[in-house]
Order: structure tokens, then C-alpha cells, then sequence
């Protein structure tokens, strides 16, 4: 149960995360979770929005390079300790996380966190295992 | 397919003693013609009686643009305005531009050659040729366009630029063979993209690709791109224009030279000396059978090396390989010959990225620092950093270990590099400035 995420492509340029979040907003295309990765000389925003598809063609009409991927979102109690019981059982299987970000809904006291794994369909068998609720694309899209 | 099949496989012997021929008939013409040659030869005490054998040619002293330049605009023609038929002229970025013309002979011989040219891609009378070369001064355009007429195929001389009407003529037309600069081929390759049409479902089948430097990387990406047989063709408008010299599709490695109209040679670009067969050197260009402007011993600043094996076309005159730079492309980096078809070439061959980039130099103190800049596409993109940041380190390690440089390449947005429709621009060098 994968969720598809969006990422966009960004020079380190004053002024293009706003375009980014202009072109979106112009085309009714609500954010649900967005992450930026930057380095010195570019960084990469990582976003889901609710109609993942129209996002990534109304980008590339402005020219940014943009690619649909999987990634995999769990929803865990809001408490001490909740990220680290989801990590514990997925690093003792030898996965690694490429990178994670996380928002919280308040409504219904829960965080929802978003991870790239180097192999997505084993950490998906380890969170079952261990009845961790993952989140699908429907789902997400609701939040 | 070969236009001329009696000139283009002179025995080796024949072809010789009809350069030798033709040269002292060259020779003659400038002597008794014009000032500037009777000046330059009775320096070195050369009359047209002492040329007796091609060997002799190397006593003869180079012809350069700037001579082009100060007998600006008319000055080494051979006969008066009223034979000359067509003037052509190069873009005078740098001073003024070099002018040339042509007798009907020559547009005749030109004609000959491009229908050589053609023929030698694999273009027939049933072909269509969407001629996207620039159609004025410059000679890309009406050089192809003479040779295609004479073949007998069907031109379009739609000229270089418009790139979306180019795709709906393409498209409408059936065009079957395309002419432009390599880089304007791949630039169109995009825009038919973008508008919706994969190019490899086009007619086309053949491009005859030239005006700049190219790599066989880029080959293989439009090959692959179009669907379509890339052929490389060389020439220069103080020569005659485009039909120099042109690949064959049969081995599509090394461009035959017309050797019954030009005398090769690859000199060191520093010395001026000749340099042993095989050694990449500046092209040095002799035309024999030119009236209105005959040059003698040319300074092409283009770089490569000739190649004397036969072909398996059954051509005898000899190739000159795939240009690898001019001599005024060159770029010195800290003490470095490095030619932007290098890197070109590094860019290619790392994980396929497309060869939008552009080299910017500058220097910090005493060192000059460069820069690559590196369009990032879908086909490379991740949403991981760590493999962008991987494919921008590999890159530089391939240059390192090639060519010997550090650089540092930055990845940038799709389309920010700048487009160019006619000749690419891939250096900014902000040492001069």
C-alpha cells in the first residue's frame, strides 16, 4: 500500500518554491504534505496533493521537472515515542530510510509520517506485521 | 549511393595527377589576378612554374580570415563583379565579416558537390528535404538547396527557425530527410515532443547534419531520438559553403573529402608545421578547380586528422575525421587544451543526459574555476538527493579522469540554458571580460 508522492525539481533561486506553490493554487490543487530537501545548489520538493496527476502536468507546462513516485504513509498516535516504535522494528530488518517527513492532525490527535525506504515492499511487510496503520492513496487524500 | 561514380573512385594515382594539375592551374589564376597572392608568392619566390609536384604545395604560404578580412569585401576575387554571380557572406561577430563569390561555374561545381553530398546519405530523387539550414548570406541553406534541386528531389525551404511550423511541415508534408545544425535537430526532437508528436513516428528516415562540432554520443541521441540515419557534413563558406567534405552511410565514420576540388592537409595550429599522417592538427584547405575565389592553403581553425584506409563505399578520396574543435574554441584551462566536445562527450556517455549544458569559466585569483552547468531532465531526475548529488560527482570524476580538469557541475532546471536556433554556444568565458 503504497502512496504516490510528487517531486519537483528546484534551483536555488529566489522566488521558485513560490511559483511552485502559485501554479498549484491557480489550478485548485490542494497540498496535503510537503518536504523540501535543498542542497547548496538545488533542492528537491516533495509534495502530496490530492490529484497527483493534474499537479505533475500543470508543473511540466511550466517547465519544471517533475516525477511522480511511491512512498509509503503510516499514521501513528501522537505521543512520546511513536516514531521510534515504527523505525525500531524496520532498522533491526537491516531497511534504511532515504528520507522521512511527518505533520500531525490535531482533529484527531495522530501524526501521519511519510517514508522512502531502500525497499518499500519489505518495510510494507514489517509495518503489517507489526499492525502499524498504513495509509492509503484514497486515505491520504481525505486527511 | 555515389553521385559521381567516375570522380568520386579515381584511382588514387589519376586523382593525384589531376590535383597536380588543378593546382597549378590554381595557381596560376591567383598569380596573374590578384595582388595579394602575387605578393605573398613572389615573397617566397614562388612562381606557378615552380610547382611541380604536390609536395610542393607546402612551400606556399598559409591564407588566413584576416586576409579575408583586410581585402574586405572584394578584394581576392579573380575576376570582376560582372562574372560573379552570388555573394555570400559569414557573420561578422568578431570584426568584419568575411565575404565570398561564386561564378556560375562555382555555384555549379557547389551544386555538384552537394549532390555528392547527398547522395552519399542516402538521398534519391524521392526524397523530401525539409532544408531547415539558414537560406541568406549564410551558405548552409542554398548550398543544400542547390545539390537537392539537382539530385531531384523535392526541396522545402522553410530556413532555419520557427521551430513549431517546422513540426506541422514535417508532420503535413511527409518530409523524409532533414538539414540543420545537429544541435537544432535535437532542439526540434523537443518541440515536436512537446507538441505532442513522438518524432520516431515522422517519415523521416535520413538528417544531414553540420555547421558545428558534434559528437558521436550526440549521433547515436538523434538517431535514437528520430529513428533516422545521422550524417555528418563538413564545410566552410570561404571554401565554397556546406559539401566539403560528408560521411557515407555506408561506414558513417570519417567525412570523404572532395579531393578532385580540395588538397587536405593537418598542420600544428602553433608552428604552422605540417604534421605526420594521422595526428589530430588543423585543417589546412586548398581549392583547385574555385574561380572567383581561389584559396590557397586555407586556415580552416577546424581540428582533426585525416584517414587514408579505403572505405567500403569505393570512394578513394581520403576522410577527415568527425571535427573536434576549432582551433579558436580551444579552451586553455589552467594550462589545458580542453575542447567542449569533450565534455560533451563525458556528458553523454554518463547515465544519458541530454547535452544541454554549458561551460562557464572564471577565474578566482590565479586559477580558473569552471563550472558545468547540467540541465536536469525526467530521464534523470530523482526525488532522492543523494542520487542527484552522486550523478553530479560522477560527471566530474569522468572529466577529471579524462580530461584532466576539476570542474565543478552544478545541475540546473530544464530550458534555463539558453536555445540557440543556428550555430550552439556552450562556453561563456568570463576571463577576457
Amino acid at each position: 500500500m503504497k502512496v504516490e508522492q510528487l517531486s519537483v525539481f528546484l534551483e536555488n533561486k529566489a522566488g521558485r518554491l513560490a511559483e511552485v506553490a502559485k501554479i498549484l493554487g491557480d489550478n485548485g490543487i490542494n497540498i496535503r504534505a510537503l518536504s523540501l530537501a535543498d542542497t547548496t545548489d538545488f533542492g528537491i520538493l516533495r509534495l502530496i496533493v490530492n490529484d497527483n496527476e493534474k499537479a505533475k502536468e500543470v508543473l511540466k507546462d511550466e517547465r519544471f521537472t517533475v516525477k511522480i513516485t511511491e512512498v509509503i504513509a503510516v499514521e501513528v498516535d501522537d505521543r512520546p515515542g511513536g516514531l521510534a516504535s515504527i523505525l525500531l522494528p524496520l532498522s533491526e530488518e537491516g531497511i534504511n530510510v532515504e528520507y522521512m517527513y511527518a505533520f500531525v492532525e490535531k482533529s484527531k490527535n495522530k501524526a501521519v509520517l511519510v517514508f522512502k525506504f531502500d525497499d518499500l515492499d519489505k518495510a510494507i511487510e514489517v509495518l503489517r506485521k507489526n499492525n502499524v496503520k498504513i495509509l492509503t492513496n484514497e486515505e491520504i487524500k481525505q486527511l | 549511393m555515389i553521385w559521381n561514380e567516375e570522380f568520386e573512385t579515381l584511382p588514387r594515382e589519376a586523382l593525384e595527377a589531376l590535383q597536380l594539375k588543378r593546382l597549378k592551374a590554381t595557381i596560376e589564376r591567383v598569380y596573374y589576378t590578384v595582388p595579394f597572392y602575387r605578393r605573398k608568392l613572389d615573397e617566397v619566390g614562388i612562381t606557378p612554374d615552380s610547382i611541380r609536384s604536390l609536395e610542393d604545395l607546402k612551400k606556399i604560404p598559409f591564407t588566413t580570415k584576416d586576409d579575408l578580412r583586410e581585402n574586405y569585401p572584394f578584394g581576392l576575387f579573380t575576376v570582376p563583379l560582372k562574372q560573379i554571380v552570388r555573394i555570400h557572406a559569414s557573420s561578422g561577430t568578431t570584426g568584419k565579416p568575411t565575404v565570398v563569390g561564386y561564378t556560375r561555374r562555382d555555384i555549379e561545381t557547389w551544386s555538384e558537390l552537394m549532390a555528392r553530398s547527398l547522395s552519399a546519405a542516402g538521398v534519391t530523387k524521392e526524397d523530401i528535404i525539409q532544408n531547415a539550414y539558414g537560406y541568406g548570406l549564410f551558405t548552409g541553406g542554398l548550398g543544400v538547396h542547390y545539390g537537392a534541386e539537382k539530385i531531384g528531389a523535392t526541396v522545402i525551404p522553410v530556413s532555419g527557425g520557427q521551430s513549431k511550423r517546422q513540426i506541422t511541415i514535417m508532420k503535413d508534408f511527409g518530409s523524409t530527410v532533414l538539414t540543420c545544425t545537429p544541435s537544432y535537430a535535437l532542439h526540434l526532437a523537443e518541440v515536436a515532443q512537446e507538441e505532442g508528436l513522438n518524432p520516431r513516428d515522422t517519415k523521416l528516415r535520413v538528417g544531414l547534419f553540420g555547421a558545428e562540432p558534434w559528437s558521436e554520443e550526440m549521433r547515436k541521441q538523434i538517431e535514437e531520438l528520430w529513428n533516422i540515419k545521422a550524417i555528418d557534413i563538413y564545410g566552410l563558406s570561404e571554401i565554397i559553403g556546406p559539401g566539403v567534405a560528408v560521411e557515407c552511410e555506408e561506414a558513417q565514420s570519417g567525412l570523404h573529402i572532395f579531393e578532385d576540388h580540395f588538397i587536405p592537409e593537418i598542420i600544428d595550429p602553433e608552428t604552422g608545421e605540417s604534421l605526420p599522417y594521422g595526428e589530430y592538427g588543423e585543417l589546412v584547405i586548398t581549392t583547385i578547380t574555385k574561380e572567383a575565389l581561389p584559396l590557397l592553403r586555407y586556415r580552416t581553425r577546424d581540428i582533426t586528422r585525416l584517414i587514408k584506409e579505403p572505405c567500403i563505399c569505393g570512394r578513394t578520396h581520403m576522410r577527415i575525421d568527425r571535427i573536434r574543435g576549432r582551433t579558436d574554441d580551444m579552451l586553455i584551462i589552467r594550462g589545458v587544451n580542453v575542447f567542449p566536445s569533450q565534455i560533451e562527450e563525458i556528458l553523454v556517455a554518463t547515465e544519458g543526459v541530454l547535452p544541454h549544458y554549458m561551460i562557464i569559466i572564471d577565474r578566482e585569483g590565479s586559477l580558473d574555476v569552471v563550472e558545468v552547468q547540467v540541465e536536469v531532465d525526467e530521464s534523470i531526475f530523482s526525488d532522492e538527493v543523494k542520487k542527484l548529488q552522486t550523478l553530479a560527482r560522477k560527471i566530474e570524476n569522468n572529466i577529471k579522469d579524462m580530461i584532466g580538469i576539476s570542474v565543478k557541475v552544478k545541475l540546473v532546471e530544464p530550458k534555463t540554458l539558453q536555445r540557440f536556433e543556428g550555430k550552439a554556444k556552450r562556453v561563456i568565458d568570463k576571463r577576457k571580460l
